[in-house]
């Protein structure tokens, strides 16, 4: 077999790693009660949470759910919910 | 002014649930913009954000050894003044690799004036290598290599003082210290520090590390990150040419509700609270106030 010298792995990228599987919690968030501060889009970690025409919107497949979001929600609309899989 | 809508740090990153350097990789990249070079040491930034063949930075990327990532950022930096060009060079480092393997090149790359920015995240210990002490742990904290026990109530040495002291002496001409609990004011100094022309030093407050501060749940990184500050274990300030010119005010708490929530520092108050080692830590953080003028008066 013939191996060549300087061989490489095809270049990957992070978001072929779903973290969205270690979750045990999800964030639901209530728009009720959201005042889009656009707290939550700042601090997560995972770049999970985006705001869109007035709507708060989770990715799933990469939020670990840590919580950060509705520990720091002014408004309390975030709650975490265990999730069934 | 930069467009602090652009995600140039990827999802899909291998860090733990809530963590602190994981968002502060998301606001450095807000505060610089996409015109930027980042250069990393080895760390827990670098080991999460980049598994072979993988990388989550949607920017230029390099990484050599704990040691260097000052003299590479020094060799990008002339490399792009020589050939015209504008990009901006920034060195994230953790504080292992800047308090005690880097400094040497750090002192290099200050002496000879680059325009680099140099930012530290710190989280208080070689956490990425299984939770050592550094020159950045704090005082009575237990790691790895310092535990607490029957004849020793952890670290046993206090937190060194790096910016002001060894960096101003270089003549850097910005340094600043931020925490991630104040996103807007940590891309606030980002973008200032890239934009200042020399090379600045930013140390930025990363916690809390799950692993290694322990003892609370991962979504309490915004809330530890502020009691730091509440209590004055963690000043935020502004340095500008050797000279203070901001520090953050605050209406101070005692430091137990900071150390209790904390399992590296359980063994002050179990299973008895050791009051001398408390009081010693109070000190630490009466000192700051004083230094730093944090105390927001009472008009009483």
């Amino acid at each position: 077999m013939a191996l060549r010298i300087g061989c490489a792995a095809a270049p990957g990228r992070a978001q072929d790693n779903k973290t969205g599987s270690w979750r045990v919690f999800m964030p639901v968030v209530d728009m009720e009660k959201c005042i889009l501060c656009g707290t939550c889009v700042l601090i997560c970690p995972e770049t999970a949470v985006s705001d869109k025409d007035g709507q708060i919107l989770f990715d799933l497949d990469f939020c670990k759910g840590c919580g950060v979001c509705a520990r720091e929600c002014r408004a309390e609309a975030i709650t975490m919910i265990q999730e069934e899989k | 002014m930069v467009d602090k809508s652009l995600e140039l740090f990827d999802c899909g990153h291998r860090a733990c649930g809530g963590c602190g350097p994981a968002l502060l990789a998301r606001l450095i990249l807000k505060g610089t913009g996409e015109n930027v070079i980042v250069v990393a040491s080895t760390g827990c930034m670098e080991v999460f954000s980049t598994p072979y063949p993988e990388t989550a930075w949607k920017v230029p990327w390099i990484h050599s050894l704990f040691e260097n990532a000052a003299a590479v950022a020094s060799g990008v930096e002339a490399s792009l003044k020589h050939n015209n060009r504008t990009e901006k060079v920034v060195c994230i480092c953790g504080d292992g690799a800047t308090f005690d393997i880097g400094m040497l090149c750090i002192s290099g790359a200050f002496e000879r004036g680059h325009d680099i920015t140099y930012i530290c995240y710190d989280n208080e210990a070689y956490m990425n290598t299984g939770i050592q002490r550094s020159g950045a742990t704090p005082y009575d904290a237990s790691t790895t290599t310092s535990p607490a026990g029957r004849l020793s109530t952890g670290n046993s040495l206090p937190k060194k003082d790096l910016p002001p002291q060894i960096l101003n002496a270089h003549g850097a001409s910005y340094v600043a210290t931020a925490s991630v609990a104040y996103p807007m004011d940590v891309m606030k100094k980002v973008e200032k520090a890239v934009n200042t022309p020399g090379a600045c030093y930013i140390q930025v407050h990363t916690p809390p590390c799950s692993t290694g501060w322990g003892g609370f749940d991962g979504s309490k990184t915004i809330e530890i990150a502020k009691q730091a500050i509440e209590c004055g274990l963690w000043v935020n300030y502004e340095m500008e040419n050797g000279e203070l010119t901001a520090a953050k005010k605050v209406r101070r708490i005692p430091v137990e509700t900071y150390l209790k929530a904390q399992k590296r520092f359980r063994h002050l108050f179990k299973p008895q609270a050791v009051t001398e080692e408390i009081a010693k830590i109070q000190a630490i953080a009466d000192a700051n106030a004083k230094k730093y003028g944090i105390d927001i008066e009472r008009n009483e």
